[in-house]
Order: structure tokens, then sequence, then C-alpha cells
């Protein structure tokens, strides 16, 4: 079991840091938890590299995605879309 | 609600534009099928299932009434025909891993670093570096914990805001910061252990 509440309020200590990184880039920690957490970012020569390499995997991740479909995969889909539309064409006949 | 980054190519689908399908497509595809093979025993049946959806999204543009976001009305389609076509059953975040997301032995008594981090952030302004580590997360995403998987892809592959990935996967907002924590801080333990430089 992690002691992670048991440090004097004052002094946010590594271990609890690191289990904030993702509420402080959430936005989702209080005004007081927030000021702990930037408190001791200011003085920890460690803390800052972690929430960086937090920051890189978000930054890294969202520009994995490619938008471009290869050339076969674009005739895959226009073919789906046209006999979904002919298929639509039928029975809407029948 | 803010403004929906699809907005424009679902009122070209609704036209019957079908470069606005296959567009939407391009766009999405990766991301469902990745999600998909979470649920379903093979990629063959992960496939069907994503192009399941796709037929689902053509039959509904027309009564898709734009309360929600398109990517979150197409994420909650593919889930549940996911779930349908699946042997999986969703769980809630498992006992099991719940421990800490930096291992214990890391920290001295005081909680302070006694192996801090290995440094590689400064290694992203680097394009190719940056194109490697990007390469290995996608890897490493996959090999995430089903939910862990959805909520990092959700969230950080396809930049869905927390409160869409919430009303796709029908979790929590806690659970689904839960699940970001966890899938971001292994992401980043497998990075720091291929690229960080020991100092």
């Amino acid at each position: 079991m992690i002691r992670l509440w048991s440090l004097p309020r004052q002094s946010l200590a590594c271990q609890q840091a690191v289990e904030l990184v993702t509420d402080y880039l959430e936005g989702t920690l209080s005004p007081a938890q927030r000021r702990r957490f930037e408190a001791h970012l200011a003085h920890c020569p460690d803390c800052p590299e972690y929430l960086a390499q937090m920051r890189a995997i978000v930054a890294l991740a969202r520009n994995i995605t490619s938008d471009d479909l290869t050339p076969h995969m674009r005739t895959e889909f226009i073919s789906l879309y046209r006999q979904w539309r002919a298929d639509e064409a039928r029975d809407t006949q029948a | 609600m803010p403004e929906d980054p699809d907005s424009e190519l679902v009122s070209r689908l609704r036209a019957g534009d079908e470069g606005a399908f296959a567009e939407l497509a391009g766009k999405y595809q990766g991301a469902m099928l990745s999600m998909a093979r979470g649920y379903v025993p093979s990629g063959a049946v992960a496939e069907e299932v994503v192009q399941d959806t796709w037929i689902g999204v053509l039959r509904g543009i027309d009564r898709f009434e734009r309360r929600s976001s398109f990517r979150t009305w197409l994420f909650r389609i593919l889930v549940n025909r996911a779930i349908s076509a699946g042997v999986r059953e969703r769980r809630s975040v498992p006992v099991d891993d719940m421990g800490p997301v930096v291992d214990a032995s890391c920290f001295d008594a005081g909680g302070s670093w006694r192996v801090p981090p290995e440094p590689w952030a400064d290694q992203v302004d680097d394009k190719v570096i940056a194109t490697k580590i990007a390469a290995r997360i996608l890897a490493a995403i996959d090999e995430l914990p089903l939910q862990q998987r959805e909520v990092v892809t959700l969230r950080d592959v396809q930049g869905l805001s927390s409160e869409e990935a919430c009303a796709v996967l029908d979790i929590s907002h806690t659970n689904q910061r839960v699940l970001l924590h966890r899938g971001r801080s292994k992401l980043r333990q497998v990075i720091e252990s291929e690229f960080g430089r020991t100092r």
C-alpha cells in the first residue's frame, strides 16, 4: 500500500506528485492541490522531467493519426459507399 | 457543446458526397479497428465490426441529430456492435491494476525519487527520434489492457474530450481519468525503458 497522504500537508512528495500528473494535465485538481503540485515542481530536480515525459506522450500520440487514406483503401470505401447506395435504391424499389 | 470538428464532412455525406465518406473513413478507420480488436477474438471479426459500423453510419446519418459530436456517435455505434459481436464482457477497472503507476522501489522512504526518471523528453524535438517514439507509442497502446487502450485511443490518439470519451464508453469521469492516468503512465514507462538515458 502506498502512503499517499501520510506526509505533511505542505510538502508533496515525488511519489504523490506522479499520481497527480494526469489530474494536473486535465485541470481537475482543486486550486489548493494545484498550488502544492506546482510548488513541488518548482523545487524538485526530477519531477519536471516526469511531467515533460507525460506531456510528450500525449503530444506524440496525437500526431500518430494520419488522415491520409491509401489509394487502395479509398477505392474500397468508395465501393462500399456505392454498394450501399445501390442496395438502398433496390430496397426502395422493391 | 464545442463545435463538431466533422460538421462539414457530415453535411457533405448527407448530401451524398462519397468523397466525404472516404475522408471520414480515413480519419477514424485505424482507431476503430484498434478498439474493435479489444472486444472480438480475431482481426477478421474486428474488420467485420468496423465495416458493419460504417454501414450503420450510412443508414443512420440522416437521422443523426448532432446532439453529440459525430465521432462520439460513431464510436458509440462501434462499441455497441463490438459488444454484440464480441466474447469479452466489459468490466470495471480490475482491482489488480490499482497499484502505483511508478514502482514503489523507485522512491525512498520519504517518497522522493531514489531512481529518478531517465531523461528523454528533450529528444522529441528531433523529428527522426520523435517519429520513432511515436511508432513505439502506437505499438504500446495496443498492449494496454482493453479499457486503458480505449480511453487512450479516444483521448490521446483521436483527441476526443473527456466528456466525449465518457459518453462513448459509458463510464464516469473519475473512472475515465483513472484509466487515462494508468494508460499514459504505462506508455511513459515503455518509452523510458527504450529511449531513456541513464544519467
